[in-house]
């Protein structure tokens, strides 16, 4: 598993938030859950979050707000290959160079603009 | 990473890890046991169905018309380790085939009825039948020159990252077996117990529905029942899964 470290001026284009309304915690926490919608819970371990079933694909996103600024985490969820190629985290808010999505979700990104912010806004409160 | 190599290998002690592991490996206990068990496996059904459907005219056929009993005699005999070489290329075309279409086709002209559609009762079930006369045998497709394209394409579509969540078969069951993936451990996707009653479907699929599920996973297009990329798929997984052991109809989660 290879956790590449952010290159220094990676935050440039993500330390702008994609829309005017501030992310909103609660709704974030909705998105991140819903099975529906790619759920982070399919790969990743939120302990604070009671949900049963939570994956072990990539790390625990217990305190990740003490490891990653705002503008890293909306990078990553954007698209996490910016950052390392070949991840297996889906890009979130990117259809950039995939291969035959299904007609039935090709006409969108997994999440809106407001999603991310709102999915990033979930995140921040994970502290200690 | 190494302490999961670790976990699995204490796991799976028989199999060293270059080998391949079975999904039934990754069942609960309580999973495994309705496989196990003639009266308790909710596939088993469809052996009997296939059974009445191999011994009798075809239905709609006078009484008297040829079956596949009148030809082939019993299924024990005349079907045993058929479908452990299966897909292969049909003698009557030169086409790569698996059971399915093998059966569609012997339906076709052998029977002259019309052949019951990709993942019916009836087809699932004379598949069930033959591939259970194989239960217990290795896996062990053609290779060589005559299937090389098809074992390419087949890998060509393995590795290939696709749909919007942007995962290959090999991301998952290559790189990531033994990993949770929400509820299901991942294991690493053999194709040696089908057709499979999965409990979350409540129902009996055959293995390229199995295929449609883990592409719509992911969010992509899916191929085909029967079509060549699946069919291409298909004989990829059965060689890379070469040696295990065929357990239809299998049980899954
Ligand atoms: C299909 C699996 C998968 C899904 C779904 C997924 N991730 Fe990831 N994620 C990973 C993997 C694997 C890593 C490890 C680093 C890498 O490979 O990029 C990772 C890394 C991360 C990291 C950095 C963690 C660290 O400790 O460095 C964050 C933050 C993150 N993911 C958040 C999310 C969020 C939020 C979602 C949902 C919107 C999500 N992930 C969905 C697989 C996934
Ligand atoms: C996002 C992860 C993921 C991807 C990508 C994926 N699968 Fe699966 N697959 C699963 C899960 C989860 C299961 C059910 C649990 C298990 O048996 O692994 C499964 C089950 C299977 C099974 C049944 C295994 C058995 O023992 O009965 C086969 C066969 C299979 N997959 C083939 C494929 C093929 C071929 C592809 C590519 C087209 C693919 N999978 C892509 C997650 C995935
Ligand atoms: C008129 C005689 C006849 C009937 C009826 C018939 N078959 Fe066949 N079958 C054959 C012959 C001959 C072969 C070998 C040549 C070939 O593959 O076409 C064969 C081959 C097969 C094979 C491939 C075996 C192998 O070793 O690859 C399968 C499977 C099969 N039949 C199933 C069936 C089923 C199921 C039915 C009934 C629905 C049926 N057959 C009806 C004559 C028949």
């Amino acid at each position: 598993m290879c956790l590449l470290p952010l290159a220094a001026n990676a935050g440039d284009v993500s330390s702008v938030p994609l829309t005017s309304t501030p992310g909103d915690p609660a709704r974030g926490q909705d998105i991140v859950r819903d099975t529906g919608r790619a759920s982070c819970l399919i790969c990743h371990a939120i302990s604070a979050m009671p949900d049963r079933d939570q994956g072990t694909l990539g790390p625990s996103l217990d305190a990740i707000a003490t490891r990653y600024t705002e503008a890293e985490l909306r990078q990553r969820i954007v698209d996490a290959r910016t950052l390392a190629p070949d991840t297996i985290m889906p890009p979130y808010y990117s259809n950039e160079g995939l291969v035959r999505i299904g007609s039935r979700w090709a006409q969108s990104t997994i999440y809106s603009a407001q999603d991310v912010e709102d999915v990033v806004a979930f995140l921040m409160t994970l502290g200690d | 990473m190494q302490r999961l190599v670790l976990v699995l290998a204490l796991l799976f002690p028989a199999a060293a890890l270059s080998e391949p592991i079975s999904g039934y490996q990754f069942m609960e206990p309580s999973t495994r046991q309705l496989q196990d068990d003639d009266f308790l496996n909710p596939a088993f059904f469809l052996v009997e169905r296939g059974r009445q459907l191999w011994d009798g005219a075809w239905p709609g056929a006078p009484e008297g018309a040829a079956s596949c009993q009148s030809c082939h005699g019993a299924p024990e005999s005349s079907m045993r380790g058929v479908s452990a070489r299966y897909p292969a290329l049909d003698p009557a075309t030169g086409k790569l085939v698996n059971l399915e279409l093998k059966i569609q086709s012997e339906i076709a002209r052998k029977l002259s009825a019309e052949p019951p559609q990709y993942e019916s009762a009836d087809l699932l079930a004379l598949t069930a039948l033959i591939a259970f006369q194989s239960r217990g045998m290795p896996l062990d497709v053609p290779t060589g020159e005559k299937v090389a394209g098809w074992l390419a394409q087949g890998e060509e579509i393995y590795t290939t990252r696709r749909g919007q969540l942007n995962l290959s078969c090999q991301n998952c069951h290559g790189e990531h077996w033994g990993q949770k993936l929400r509820g299901d451990t991942i294991s690493q996707g053999h194709s040696n117990a089908f057709p499979i009653f999965r409990l979350i479907w409540d129902e009996v699929g055959s293995l390229h529905r199995m295929f449609s599920w883990c592409m719509e996973a992911v969010r992509a297009e899916p191929y085909e029942y029967g079509s060549e990329e699946y069919l291409a798929l298909e004989l990829y997984l059965a060689d890379r899964g070469r040696g295990l052991t065929i357990e239809s109809p299998g049980v899954r989660r």
